[in-house]
C-alpha cells in the first residue's frame, strides 16, 4: 500500500465550491495524510523540517490547488522554494525524493476546449504544467499526468459530486497500486483511469 | 416593641425560606412552590407563626412583582415589544373576553346573579404575572415562543386591572340591596383616579408616561454615570431602588398599576449602557420580595375552610383550570403555536392571578360578593396559583417528551434561535483592538467594562458597551454567558481573570474562553485550566518594534520581518518546554509570584537549548555555488 501525501493550497476555502468537496471526499481515507498548507501556515512561515520529514515518509505526493494564473497559489510556490532544499531534494547529495511519484490535482475556470492551440488559452494544460513536471524531474521524482476539473465556475452540484467520486477512486487506486504503468503513461488526464 | 416585631417576623420569613426553598428545588418543584409551601406552613392555619397578613406586608411584598416587571422590561428589546403588539391586544383581548364569558356563564349556572357572574368572570380571567414569569424564567422558557405569548397576555391583563377596578362599582349598582353610601376606597389604588374627571386623568397619565420616557432616555444616563464614578457600589444600588420606588409611587398616584409603570421604565432603560449593572443590582431585591409575596399567598390559604368544603373547593379549582386551559389551548393554536408550545402556553396561564386578591376584596367592599363568596374566591384563586408550578412540572415530565419525539420527526432544529454573540470583558487598550476586529468582521459583541469614563467615551462612537464589574458572576449571567459562543477576558486584572476563567468553566462548561495574559507564568495558569487561546499582551508588539529596529540596523524590510517571524515561532517552542518544566516543578505555586528577572533567567536558559534553525536556507545559495565550482 502506498502512502499518499496531499499538499493542499487554497487561500479562500470558505468561498470554494469545488475544492471543498474534493478535499472532503478524500481527507479521511486510510493511508492519506492531508496537509492543508494555508491552514497550517497562515503567516507563510513554513516548518521546513516538518515538511521534509512528511515527504520522506510518503510514496506519492499530490499538489492539489486551484489553477491561479496558469500556476499555483503563492503559498505552494513558497513551499516549493523553501522545502525542496539543495542537498535534500536535489544536488549531489539530495536524493531524499528519488523514485517517489508526484502529480498535480487542479481545478480551472476555463473549459477543456479553452486549453488547446485553437482555444483562448492557446496551450494545453500539460504545457502550463511544465515547471511542475521539471521540478519533480530535478528531484528524481516521477511526474504523473494531472487530475483536472475543468469549467469549475459553472459546475452543478451533481457534477461536482461526480468529480469528488472520481477523485476518491483515483486516490484509492494510487494507494492500492491498481493502475499499470502503461495505463498511466497513455493518459492525458488521470480522470480517464477512473 | 415595634423593632423587635419586625425582626422576629423577618426571622420567621427568612427561616421558612431558607429551609423550604432549597428543599423544593432539590425535589424538582421549583422555588415558587417552595415559597408557597413555606407560606402555608408558617401561616395562621398551620403553625400559626405569622398571623393574617397586615395590608402593609402584602403591599410591601407586591413590590416584588413591580421589580420583576422592571427587570423584564430591561431584558426586553423595544423592537420586540412593538412586534408583540398583535399578541398583547389580539391574543390578550380574546383570552380575557372569551374566559370572562365562559366563566361568567358557569357562575350564572351555579346560581350567581348576572352582575356577580360578570365580576367573577372578569376577575378569574386574569392570570398570575408573578408566578408565571418567575416559573418560566427559572426554567429558561421566557424566550421560548410560548413564553413570549404568555408574557403578551399577562401584559394585557395588567393593563386591564385599572378599568376593571373602575367597572366594579358600576356592577355594584345592580345590587338588589342599595349600595351603602360611599364606597370604601383602598388606599392608593383607585381613590385618586375616581376623584378626577376623565380628561384631566388622561392628561396626568400621559404626562407621567412622557416624564418617565424622557427621564429614562436622556437624564438617567448622566445620573448613573455620576453615581458610578463615585466608585461606591451601594450608592448605585440606592439610586436604582430610588428610581424604581419613585416610579412605582408616581404610577400609584395617577392610578396606574405600578408594575406597568416600572415595566415601561425598564423598556426605556434597556438601551442604557448601565442596563446590566442595573439588572444585577435589582435582581436580589426582586428575588427576596417576590419570595415574600409568594409566602403571603401561601399563608393566606384558609386551610380550615379548605378541609370544611373540600369537595366544593377542589371542584371549583378543577373547573376553573379546565376552562382556562381549554380556551388558552385553542387560542394558542389559532395564533400559530405548534409542537406542544400551545400546550405549554395553556398550562402556564391556567391559574387565576394575584390581582384577583385585590379585585375580590374590592368587590366585597362594594357589596357585590358576600363574605362566603369572597372567602371562597380567595381560596380558589390561591389554590389555582399554587397548582401552576405543579402543572408545569407535569408538562415537562409527561407531555413535553411526547412532543419532542414528534417534533424531531417533523422539523430540523431551529438554529436561528441560538445566540451567536461574543462577550468581551475589559475594554481598555487591549480589549478595544480585539473588539474592533470582531465588530469590523460582523460579529455580535457584548462588551463589559468597569471604568465609567471609558464607557461614556466609547458609547459616543456607537459601541454597545455596558458598565459593570465583571468579577461579579451575576454580571456574566446578565451579559448572556449562557448563550454566548466565546468570552474574551481582556481585562488588566490578571489574577482575577484566572479566577473568573475557572468559575466560568464550572458554570458554563460550553462557553469557550480566550484570555489576555501578562507573562509566561500567567499564561501557564491558563494552560493548567486547559485554556490555550491566550496571548501575552506585550509580546507581539515588542516583536514588531524589534523588526523595525532590525530594519534600521541594515536588514531589508522582508529580512527583518522574516527574522521576527522566526523568533516568534522559536519562542513558542521555548514556551512549550518551559511549561513542561513548570508543571514538574513542585514549588511552582511560590514561583507564580516571582520577579521578572527570574522569568528572564528561565527563558534565557531554555533559549540556549535551542539553536535558531536557518529556516530560509533554500534562499541561501552558498552550497549550490560550492557545488557549481567543484563541477567546473
Amino acid at each position: 500500500m502506498n502512502k499518499i501525501l496531499i499538499l493542499f493550497a487554497h487561500p479562500a476555502l470558505h468561498k470554494s465550491r469545488v475544492n471543498i468537496r474534493l478535499t472532503e471526499a478524500i481527507k479521511w481515507l486510510n493511508g492519506i495524510t492531508f496537509n492543508d498548507l494555508y491552514e497550517n501556515y497562515p503567516d507563510f512561515y513554513i516548518d521546513i523540517k516538518k515538511e521534509q520529514r512528511l515527504l520522506t515518509e510518503h510514496d506519492v505526493v499530490v499538489w492539489h490547488h486551484p489553477f491561479y494564473w496558469y500556476s499555483c497559489p503563492a503559498l505552494l510556490k513558497e513551499w516549493i522554494d523553501l522545502v525542496l532544499e539543495h542537498n535534500f531534494a536535489y544536488g549531489r547529495e539530495g536524493k531524499a525524493l528519488v523514485g517517489k511519484k508526484i502529480l498535480s490535482v487542479i481545478s480551472t475556470g476555463g473549459a477543456a476546449e479553452v486549453y488547446s492551440e485553437t482555444g483562448k488559452n492557446r496551450f494545453p494544460i500539460s504545457q502550463f504544467l511544465i515547471p511542475f513536471r521539471q521540478t519533480a524531474g530535478l528531484c528524481g521524482m516521477e511526474y504523473l499526468p494531472p487530475f483536472v476539473v475543468h469549467g469549475s465556475h459553472l459546475l452543478t452540484p451533481p457534477e461536482i459530486e461526480h468529480y469528488a467520486a472520481q477523485y476518491t477512486l483515483l486516490i484509492k487506486g494510487l494507494r492500492d497500486g491498481l493502475f499499470t504503468t502503461q495505463q498511466i503513461e497513455h493518459a492525458v488526464y488521470l480522470n480517464e483511469l477512473v | 416593641m415595634y423593632g423587635y416585631d419586625i425582626f422576629s417576623q423577618a426571622l420567621i420569613y427568612l427561616l421558612a425560606t431558607v429551609i423550604s426553598v432549597p428543599l423544593a428545588r432539590k425535589l424538582g418543584l421549583g422555588s415558587v412552590l417552595g415559597y408557597l409551601l413555606a407560606g402555608v406552613l408558617i401561616g395562621p392555619f398551620a403553625l400559626g407563626l405569622v398571623g393574617r397578613q397586615s395590608p402593609e406586608v402584602i403591599h410591601f411584598a407586591e413590590f416584588g412583582v413591580v421589580l420583576l416587571l422592571f427587570i423584564i422590561g430591561l431584558e426586553l428589546e423595544p423592537s420586540l415589544l412593538w412586534k408583540m403588539r398583535r399578541y398583547v391586544f389580539g391574543l390578550g383581548g380574546l383570552q380575557v373576553a372569551t374566559t370572562t364569558v365562559v366563566i361568567g356563564l358557569a357562575a350564572w349556572l351555579f346560581g350567581f346573579k348576572p352582575h356577580q357572574s360578570v365580576a367573577i368572570g372578569l376577575i378569574l380571567s386574569l392570570s398570575s404575572t408573578a408566578i408565571v414569569l418567575q416559573t418560566l424564567s427559572e426554567k429558561g422558557l421566557l424566550k421560548n415562543l410560548a413564553g413570549r405569548y404568555s408574557f403578551s397576555v399577562l401584559l394585557f391583563q395588567d393593563l386591564l386591572v385599572i378599568p376593571i377596578l373602575a367597572l366594579l362599582p358600576v356592577l355594584a349598582s345592580f345590587n338588589d340591596t342599595p349600595v351603602a353610601g360611599t364606597l370604601i376606597k383602598r388606599p392608593g389604588q383607585v381613590a385618586h383616579v375616581a376623584d378626577m374627571t376623565a380628561w384631566i386623568q388622561l392628561l396626568v397619565i400621559v404626562g407621567v408616561m412622557t416624564g418617565i420616557y424622557f427621564a429614562g432616555r436622556f437624564i438617567a444616563r448622566h445620573i448613573f454615570r455620576y453615581v458610578a464614578e463615585s466608585g461606591i457600589r451601594e450608592l448605585f444600588t440606592a439610586t436604582a431602588l430610588l428610581m424604581v420606588i419613585g416610579i412605582a409611587l408616581a404610577m400609584e398616584k395617577v392610578g396606574l398599576s405600578p408594575a406597568l409603570g416600572t415595566f415601561i421604565a425598564g423598556v426605556v432603560l434597556a438601551e442604557n449602557e448601565y442596563r446590566h449593572e442595573l439588572e444585577t443590582t435589582v435582581i436580589p431585591f426582586k428575588g427576596l420580595l417576590l419570595g415574600l409575596f409568594f409566602i403571603t399567598v401561601g399563608a393566606s390559604i384558609n386551610l380550615s375552610l379548605l378541609f370544611e368544603k373540600l369537595a366544593t373547593i377542589t371542584g371549583f379549582v378543577t373547573l376553573l383550570i379546565l376552562i382556562k386551559l381549554t380556551i388558552l389551548y385553542f387560542l394558542g393554536k389559532t395564533f400559530g403555536l405548534k409542537f406542544g408550545r400551545e400546550t405549554l402556553f395553556a398550562f402556564a396561564l391556567s391559574q387565576a392571578g394575584e390581582f384577583g386578591f385585590i379585585l375580590v376584596t374590592f368587590s366585597n367592599q362594594n357589596q357585590i360578593f358576600n363574605f362566603q363568596t369572597t372567602e371562597l374566591m380567595l381560596i380558589v384563586i390561591s389554590l389555582s396559583m399554587a397548582f401552576t408550578p405543579l402543572m408545569l412540572i407535569l408538562f415537562e415530565k409527561q407531555i413535553e417528551p411526547y412532543y419532542i419525539k414528534k417534533r424531531d420527526r417533523e422539523v430540523p432544529d431551529d438554529i436561528k434561535d441560538q445566540d451567536h454573540s461574543v462577550i468581551i470583558a475589559g475594554f481598555g487598550r487591549f480589549g478595544l483592538v480585539v473588539g474592533r476586529l470582531l465588530i469590523a468582521n460582523g460579529f455580535k459583541v457584548t462588551i463589559l467594562d468597569s471604568n465609567p469614563a471609558n464607557v461614556a467615551v466609547l458609547r459616543k462612537y456607537g459601541f454597545k458597551l455596558y458598565y459593570g464589574d465583571v468579577t461579579r458572576p451575576e454580571m456574566l449571567e446578565a451579559a448572556g454567558a449562557a448563550q454566548a459562543r466565546l468570552i474574551i477576558l481582556s481585562m488588566a486584572e490578571y489574577d482575577e481573570a484566572v479566577k473568573i476563567a475557572a468559575s466560568i468553566q464550572k458554570k458554563y462548561p460550553n462557553l469557550k474562553i480566550a484570555a489576555r495574559t501578562r507573562d509566561i507564568y500567567h499564561t501557564f495558569q491558563f494552560y493548567n485550566l486547559g485554556i490555550h487561546m491566550v496571548q501575552r499582551e506585550s509580546f507581539n508588539s515588542a516583536l514588531e518594534l524589534g523588526a523595525k529596529a532590525l530594519h534600521y540596523l541594515g536588514f531589508t524590510r522582508y529580512q527583518a520581518y522574516r527574522a521576527s517571524r522566526t523568533f516568534k515561532h522559536h519562542e513558542e517552542a521555548v514556551l512549550a518546554e518551559l511549561y513542561q518544566h513548570w508543571q514538574e516543578d513542585e514549588s511552582r505555586i511560590i514561583r507564580e509570584a516571582r520577579l521578572f528577572s527570574e522569568e528572564l533567567d528561565d527563558i534565557m536558559q531554555a533559549e540556549h537549548r535551542f539553536s535558531i534553525h536557518e529556516t530560509d536556507y533554500a534562499w541561501d545559495i552558498t552550497s549550490i555555488r560550492k557545488e557549481a565550482k567543484e563541477d567546473l
